[in-house]
């Protein structure tokens, strides 16, 4: 079985997973799989022959728009649904198999603790089907939840609830922690302890599977992004590699002229001004767009050029999906 | 803080697992009193107001207990359809229930655990059930007088709780098949009826023919029969043990296959 060696490899490489050398995290042991898996609902593909590797010791942060794939992916390795056609693999083991999920662990996506079971009594629950379980009074207090510990989870705020949730995928002393838009509707100072959290379980060697609306979330927590798009990946790299996959670029200067003009610059992907009448153009290559303005005679000032963000990367990505589609194969090749 | 597992302890036992979901079901239900209370006390009110006023059923010890029977089965089988068809249809719409199915039990543990809460919360209905009768009727002088022997007692008890087992998967059956509010009126739709041509409200002697025959093929009213008999020593009919079975059996299945089609379905 290859779990032993999962176990012996795990040590060696739990020095190694900074954020910024996602090549090196490539050669550790992989804790769960997904190879060329297909999953459809009526006649709606929700998946179609995606391929996925999770290594120990990487944050894997899973980007995508909305009907994407992306809670789908995770359900299949959840053990939650069996894939249509494909395999997928946890610890070595068939998702479905409960012994395969004893190292895995996850929060549901909304807050749906139950209302009437104490915090005390829901962890100490949850704890209940691992070997090994955090000690609950422990849990509750890195948490920050020692004081609701009698307390229904009904009576929780919703920043109490999601702090509950995530203190739950951790309970078991998990390899592989998946979290499914852990801080939607989390105020910033909620999501700031969270992230250190999972930042501490980062640093103890855990494994981490991230989905988020919030890029700032997946810039902040992931090492790895992954992009899917109508079922498959159509990126996948560092945080810089996926900025500069797409070599965005945001070009903001004053005009008096509309956007609408810049967006037929070649190479523009968007154009927009903003309520001070600045304009910004999302570019593939700013040199060329600042030429072009140059060339074109535009009146502009205060010119300035900056790096794309993850958001903006990933809306070019999903707007291009099949020339991204076409880049990665030739890439891998 | 939450390191990773240094050790390689055993996983837990599955009975461990169905302490756990037991401990965490029973807790639950105990929190909302409402849903206690209603399927405790109905039918020790029942018998309250339908069996201690009528003078020729209390006065005589074999009535009086087939009374008692019919009312202590028509509290289990209402325990368990409602705690499982509604429960059931409820937490399929709880998330919650989702993230249960990703920690590493099977779903044998918390099935056993609902069965359990189930029959405990109906071991409780029965209780006042057996305390009224035991005061305010006969029935107590068909064991003084020796006629019958007092560990039909417990026995009847352990008899009710299995004869609930056809209604338990009926249960199933309409929470995985229902919406939570669906399942909440199909449930009332088929308990009363049920309860009613089973026998468990007038005893089927006041039948007509036709739906004495009807009711011989009922489910319920095998339960009925056989709750009947284990507790006053008659009324049960030859085919009661086969009724029942063959009912357990087929409503058993339906709940599979229902578990089986809501798993397919099933997607957010």
């Amino acid at each position: 079985m290859k779990v032993p060696a999962l176990v012996a490899e795990r040590t060696s490489e739990a020095t190694s997973n900074s954020a910024s050398n996602p090549t090196e995290q490539r050669t550790t042991a992989v804790l769960a799989s997904v190879t060329n898996a297909s999953k459809s609902f009526g006649n709606t593909t929700a998946l179609s022959g995606i391929n996925l590797d999770i290594h120990a010791g990487e944050a894997l942060g899973l980007l995508g728009p909305n009907g994407a794939g992306k809670s789908t992916l995770i359900s299949l390795l959840a053990g939650l649904r069996r894939a249509d056609s494909g395999r997928v693999e946890l610890f070595g083991r068939n998702p479905l198999d409960p012994k395969a999920r004893l190292q895995l662990g996850t929060t549901p996506q909304a807050t749906s603790v139950p209302q009437t079971l104490k915090l005390r009594e829901t962890v100490d629950f949850v704890a209940a089907h691992y070997p090994d379980p955090v000690p609950t009074a422990e849990l509750l207090a890195d948490f920050g939840l020692s004081k609701m510990a009698e307390k229904q989870c009904g009576a929780l705020s919703g920043g109490q609830q999601r702090r509950l949730l995530v203190a739950l995928a951790l309970v078991g002393r998990p390899r592989l922690v998946v979290l499914d838009e852990p801080t939607t509707g989390l105020d910033v100072d909620a999501r700031e302890t969270l992230w250190q959290r999972l930042e501490e379980y980062r640093r103890g060697g855990g494994t981490l599977l991230i989905t988020s609306h919030y890029l700032e979330e997946i810039q902040a927590l992931a090492s790895r992004v992954v992009v899917i798009d109508r079922g498959t990946v159509i990126a996948d790299g560092s945080v810089d590699e996926i900025r500069s996959h797409v070599a965005i670029s945001k070009v903001s200067f004053k005009s008096q002229l509309p956007a609408s003009f810049f967006e037929s610059f070649p190479q523009a992907v968007s154009a927009a001004t903003s309520a001070k009448g600045i304009t910004t153009v999302v570019t593939q290559d700013a040199d060329a767009t600042v030429r072009q303005l140059v060339r074109e005679g535009v009146e502009f000032t205060g010119l300035e050029v900056h790096a794309a963000s993850l958001e903006e990367a990933f809306l070019a990505l999903t707007r291009h999906s099949s020339e991204a589609a076409t880049e990665t194969a030739k890439d891998s090749a | 803080m939450t390191t990773l597992a240094h050790r390689n302890p055993a996983p837990p036992t599955q009975a461990a697992l169905l302490k756990a979901h037991t401990k965490a079901q029973v807790l639950e239900q105990l929190r909302i009193p409402v849903a206690v209370i209603s399927s405790t006390v109905f039918p020790t009110l029942a018998l309250l107001f339908f069996v201690i006023p009528q003078e020729m059923v209390t006065s005589n010890p074999i009535t009086a207990l087939t009374a008692i029977a019919q009312l202590a089965l028509f509290g289990v089988m209402s325990s368990f359809l409602f705690n499982y068809g509604i429960g059931i249809a409820e937490e399929r719409a709880n998330p919650w229930n989702s993230y249960l199915r990703t920690l590493p039990a099977g779903p044998v543990p918390s099935t056993i655990a609902r069965a359990l809460t189930a029959m405990m919360f109906a071991f409780f209905a029965l209780i006042p059930v057996l305390i009224l009768g035991g005061l305010m009727t006969s029935a107590p002088e068909a064991f003084t007088n020796g006629e019958l022997s007092w560990s039909r007692i417990p026995l009847s008890v352990v008899v009710w709780l299995f004869c609930g087992l056809p209604f338990l998967a009926l249960g199933l059956f309409i929470g995985y098949l229902c919406t939570s509010k669906v399942a909440i009126a199909v449930t009332q739709v088929v308990f009363f009826p049920m309860a009613f041509a089973g026998g468990m409200m007038l005893p089927p002697i006041m039948f007509p023919d036709w739906l004495n025959t009807f009711s011989l093929f009922l489910p319920s009213r095998a339960a009925r029969d056989i709750a009947v008999q284990v507790l006053s020593g008659q009324g049960m009919h030859a085919s009661s043990v086969l009724c029942l079975v063959a009912w357990t059996l087929v409503l058993g299945g339906l709940a599979l296959w229902a578990n089986r089609r809501d798993q397919g379905r099933r997607f957010r």
